[in-house]
């Protein structure tokens, strides 16, 4: 690991993170770092709290130990008007796009223009076309969200997450359910946005490929530990079980393919004695 | 939002409508239009007894609405009931020798307090006293009557 | 035994919680509510789902309840001979009871219904959320106009019900039953008082329009963010609202009309 990040250089610094959910672990004490200008990707199976993560980093929630920097802030240490101050810099990009369903497509990359900013709205509508056009859906500007395939979503979410022009965004799961046409879209998008805007970018999927094939670095958990992190080369030549188990896709492994549960044989004959 | 006007009109109708209707009952339902409690002035009159009058039951003359009786109590010496009545201020030229009765509106109607102007020069003032008052009338004793008399007359 | 206790004990504990985290949700709301003002296009599409959608049920199930109101009035006045008094009957019953009530009990229907389902799916589908990260505080730009909204419109769609039933009774009282006009009137005029009917028929409203579009925001915010959740939100408003405006009404007419 003579290669990790730097944290002067990083964006985002989470250490010694820990959280959980009822009496679920979902973090046991991990750190990450997120450097500046650079693609990060937080791989792993699902329901390991990737989305959790996200909204730990976005100050949504609060952790029971450890300290999360974003640009010199301990997000969980500002007053709300900084949080929110800080969150206009970061985008998000939700699993479902999260467009507001009561608005059309312009009207939703609008919003946070509007709401934040006292632009005219000739201003504001050069912008908003500029940004569907770098997704590429400027002529899909009068439609409304329920009229969008899930891609095209995804698209107009992310022209929104842009439209502040932020210094980050964070992606939840921006291949899960996409077809292969709009998964390489949206590899493109993530990809050329990160070095045309200069974005530092955090993508959570579980997708191995397209993530594989766009991050400059990976972070892998299971069972709320890091069990693997490096490039994606050196992911992929990790020896290390759980790693080696995700990328390849078996079935059994560390990650077990039964849920925890008695003796099998036992099982099926302590029904036997009821009779 | 390309049909915000259509909209706007919409609402508009709406809190106008509403409007009108608070409107209508302020105006159209309730006393509010007869007789406010500003202007008014109290005189007292005490009656042997009352009958069924209550708070806020009219007090009229010549048959047209006046005022309203706005207290009233038992006297523990004399035992009378003392009714303060609220009369409405342009009506300020009643005689103080002015006779008040409780009548009862209809048979089974509610009761009011009739005022019947004397003859006197002098005006009643606030806080001015009614001496001659005539008791409510008392349906049981008024039937009787009623009955007496027709008995005596297909005689 | 022992575990009814606990369970007991639990469902006490969770309901209180929940009462907690209602009045912290409400303060917030009315904490946002002067946010909204420098902002009318917000509170006026509200008023517009609220107020005028809710409008023709209100409306029309007015003029029934006073058309019921007159026929049934009539039938009972008529074997006292006090068919004259059908005006005061139905105005007094539609300003202090119906009028706030049938229409509040509506608009939890109506309006509370889909403000919690509105919410409850703009939660399920990450949208609130998603508001938050774009720095958009959800509670002052879409509860809080819509609380404004169902706050001020319940008053109106009241007065609304209370006059078209007036009216309804009369068409029925007079124009089919023989009800003389002028006494429908007049004796409505003399009985009823501006202050102690009108005005708090109008109290009455507003609590209630308070109450229920607390009730239907909280619970869609308070929705667990799946269709179930939402679901079941949407039946818990349409309840408690009953509940509660029933129960307010209650205690408002002990405090109102208690001493005559």
């Amino acid at each position: 690991m003579d290669n990790s990040v730097s944290p002067q250089n990083s964006l985002v610094s989470v250490q010694n993170l820990s959280f959980s959910r009822g009496n679920k672990k979902i973090f046991d004490d991990i750190s990450l770092e997120f450097e500046r200008g650079k693609i990060t990707a937080i791989m792993g199976p699902s329901g390991t709290g990737k989305t959790t993560l996200l909204k730990l980093i976005g100050g949504q929630l609060f952790p029971e130990q450890g300290t999360i920097i974003v640009d010199g802030n301990n997000v969980h240490r500002l007053r709300r008007s900084d949080l929110y101050n800080l969150r206009k810099r970061m985008g998000m990009l939700f699993q479902s796009g999260a467009l507001l369903t009561d608005m059309n497509v312009f009207d939703n990359v609008a919003f946070p223009l509007r709401e934040h900013t006292h632009l005219p709205e000739s201003m504001i509508r050069t912008l908003v076309l500029m940004k569907l056009q770098a997704v590429g859906l400027r002529g899909a500007r009068s439609l409304m969200p329920n009229e969008l395939s899930g891609g095209m979503a995804r698209r107009i979410a992310l022209a929104r997450a842009i439209a502040l022009d932020p210094m980050m965004i964070m992606y939840d799961e921006p291949f899960t359910g996409q077809d292969p046409i709009s998964k390489g879209a949206l590899v493109h998008l993530i990809k050329s946005l990160n070095t045309i805007l200069g974005l530092t970018s955090i993508v959570v999927s579980h997708d191995v490929q397209e993530t594989a094939a766009i991050a400059d670095y990976i972070y892998v958990i299971a069972e709320g530990k890091i069990v693997g992190q490096g490039t994606p080369k050196e992911i992929e030549q990790s020896e290390s079980d759980w790693v080696q188990q995700f990328m390849t896709g078996a079935a059994d492994g560390p990650a077990h393919f039964h849920y925890p549960a008695k003796d099998y044989v036992d099982d099926l004959l302590s029904t036997g004695k009821r009779y | 939002m390309q049909h915000t006007s259509t909209q706007d009109t919409l609402v508009g109708l709406f809190v106008a409508a509403g409007i009108v209707g608070l409107f209508f009952l302020a105006l159209q339902v309730s006393n509010l239009s007869s007789f406010t409690e500003q202007n008014s002035y109290t005189v007292t009159a005490r009656f042997e007894n009352s009958g069924g009058l209550k708070v806020k039951s009219p007090v009229s003359a010549a048959g047209v609405k006046i005022g309203k009786v706005s207290a009233i109590h038992f006297d523990p010496k004399t035992y009378e009931s003392v009714v303060q009545l609220s009369i409405d201020s342009q009506y300020n030229t009643l005689p103080d020798d002015t006779t008040a009765s409780v009548f009862t509106a209809g048979l089974l109607g509610e009761q009011y307090v009739n005022l019947e102007a004397g003859g006197s020069e002098e005006h009643l003032k606030d806080g001015g006293k009614i001496e001659i008052t005539q008791s409510a009338i008392i349906l049981e004793k008024a039937l009787g009557q009623f009955l007496f008399k027709s008995a005596e007359e297909k005689k | 035994m022992i575990e009814f206790l606990q369970q007991l004990g639990i469902k006490t504990r969770t309901s209180f919680t929940k009462l907690g985290r209602g009045t912290f949700f409400l303060l917030q709301t009315m904490s946002g509510v002067l946010s909204v003002l420098p902002r009318p296009r917000l509170l006026l599409n509200q008023m517009h789902s609220i107020g005028v959608l809710s409008f023709l049920i209100i409306t029309i199930s007015g003029l029934f309840v006073g058309m019921v109101l007159g026929l049934q009035g009539y039938y009972t006045l008529s074997d006292f001979g006090a068919e004259e008094s059908l005006g005061v009957m139905v105005a007094a019953s539609l300003v202090r009871e119906l009028g706030p009530v049938v229409s509040a009990l509506l608009f939890a229907g109506r309006a509370g219904s889909a403000l919690t389902a509105e919410i409850g799916l703009m939660k399920a589908t990450e949208q609130l959320s998603g508001m938050e990260m774009m720095a958009v505080d959800p509670i002052k730009r879409i509860i809080s106009p819509r609380f404004l909204a169902g706050f001020l419109s319940m008053p109106l769609l009241a007065a609304l019900f209370s006059a078209v039933g007036i009216i309804g009774g009369q068409l029925v009282g007079s124009g089919l039953l023989g009800v003389d006009e002028g006494a429908y009137w007049s004796q409505m005029q003399a009985k009823l008082d501006f202050q102690d009917d009108i005005i708090n028929g109008v109290i009455k409203s507003i609590v209630f329009g308070f109450v229920a579009s607390w009730i239907a925001l909280f619970e869609g915010y308070d929705a667990i963010p799946t269709s179930e959740g939402v679901s079941r939100a949407t039946t818990r408003t349409v309840v408690n609202s009953a509940f509660s405006i029933l129960g307010l009404d209650f205690i408002l007419t002990t405090l109102m009309f208690g001493d005559h």
